[in-house]
């Protein structure tokens, strides 16, 4: 909106500005002024720059998020080893401290940006733009944006992804989703992992969690896996390379491509206080 | 004391994500003040819904925080939580649902698209403008 040059003054709102309006500069030396703006404009302005960026180089951005110790970064590594290059791969990231996580990525020979958010609970778009400034997206085919381990916060700040992938580890219960509906309500894929632990603990049903999903209004399809014994790794695998092609089919037909789910939620980083 | 402003003395500062969110809302507010020559800012009006990922009673306690040494220090912050609403995509009904529970009220239809709810708006601005603190500052000096 333009608070200067009067643009924004149409036939739709010319009412609040004219005598009598809500606009109006009352004599009493107060006014009100009808904002009507989302808080989310900043962050989403940084996003959609991010997004371009990403379009641009022909590269998939997913965000993936879950509890902390949910197997985010064994996932991304096991991923790595099994496309063997059929996908080239680079990994953003983020936790509150260390190089731990880059470092892993790095071993298996794909470029990782650490993002290290101090004491912040999720990533947003500036950091994640600040990162792009050291990864060469030139030949990359997917860019993984791993958020810091958490339910709440990350699920309300848009980073410019494409795709948001959420894990579910089986020992934190089925019913995660109907706790935390609006980071769940925001996932594109659910994956349900350490699947090789279900039969030990038998109190975590895979079909109650899509159940829970489903209550989300969720449509995303679930894949049970485990990262550590194999199993339904190739089935994330396709849905990655199908992903891929569908995602890139709609930017090359001019479709920017947000995640399924936008969640309203919040601004910008933390660093950067209003000036007087 | 509570430092009120600048990066380095943030890490002393509540690290929730409703802080973050407050600095972009007083961003705006102190940009709208400054473009209206307002002397205060004295009412924020703010729409709020459960799925906003935003905590109201966080919201609230954080604003002191954000808002010292802006325009806004003084003001008030009103949250008007808005109602979950969602529309079936099978029968067409609006309906009312719960934050976990967005399934259609009238035949429970799952696939449902959420038309409320979810929303994080700055909806208006109050404030005190130059022209009438100046005559108070004037009247005071005399």
């Amino acid at each position: 909106m333009c608070d200067t040059c009067g643009c924004n003054v149409t036939h739709g709102n010319e009412h609040l500005v004219t005598k009598g309006g809500k606009h109006e500069h009352t004599a009493s030396g107060t006014e009100s002024v009808e904002v009507l703006k989302n808080l989310l404009h900043a962050n989403d302005h940084e996003a959609a720059h991010n997004r371009e960026h990403f379009n641009r180089h022909g590269v998939l951005a997913v965000n993936l998020m879950s509890s902390p110790g949910a197997g985010k970064t064994l996932l991304l590594e096991k991923t790595i080893e099994l496309l063997d290059g059929d996908l080239n791969i680079a990994v953003i990231e983020g936790d509150l401290e260390t190089e731990n996580d880059a470092e892993r990525i790095r071993k298996k020979g794909v470029p990782a940006v650490q993002i290290s958010t101090g004491t912040a609970c999720h990533l947003d778009a500036h950091m994640v733009h600040k990162a792009l400034h050291e990864l060469d997206l030139e030949g990359l085919d997917v860019i993984f944006i791993e958020n810091v381990g958490n339910l709440v916060c990350p699920a309300s700040f848009d980073l410019g992804q494409h795709l948001n992938v959420t894990l579910l580890s089986s020992p934190e219960g089925d019913d995660k989703p109907a706790k935390y509906p609006v980071m769940f309500r925001a996932a594109d894929l659910m994956l349900v992992s350490k699947s090789d632990l279900l039969e030990v603990l038998g109190d975590f049903d895979p079909a109650n969690a899509e159940r829970h999903l489903r209550q989300l209004a969720n449509a995303a399809p679930v894949i049970p896996l485990s990262a550590r014994s194999g199993d339904g790794i190739q089935t994330w695998i396709d849905w990655l390379i199908d992903a891929r092609l569908t995602v890139s089919g709609r930017v090359a037909a001019g479709d920017l491509v947000r995640p399924a789910v936008q969640p309203e939620g919040a601004l910008l980083h933390t660093t950067s206080p209003p000036d007087r | 004391m509570l430092p009120s402003r600048g990066s380095s003395s943030m890490k002393y500062l509540p690290k929730m994500h409703e802080l973050a969110v407050c600095q972009a809302l007083l961003g705006e507010v102190v940009s709208l003040a400054a473009a209206r020559n307002a002397v205060i800012v004295t009412d924020i009006h703010v729409g709020i819904g459960p799925l906003s990922g935003v905590e109201a009673d966080l919201l609230q306690d954080a604003f002191p925080i954000a808002a010292a040494g802006t325009y806004a220090s003084a003001a008030v912050l009103h949250l008007r939580k808005t109602k979950i609403r969602v529309r079936c995509v099978e029968c067409g009904a609006e309906t009312k649902a719960k934050a976990n529970r967005l399934i259609c009220g009238k035949c429970a239809n799952w696939r449902t698209t959420l038309i409320g709810g979810d929303e994080l708006i700055l909806e208006r601005v109050e404030m005190e403008t130059r022209s009438e603190n100046q005559s108070m500052g004037e009247a005071a000096n005399v």
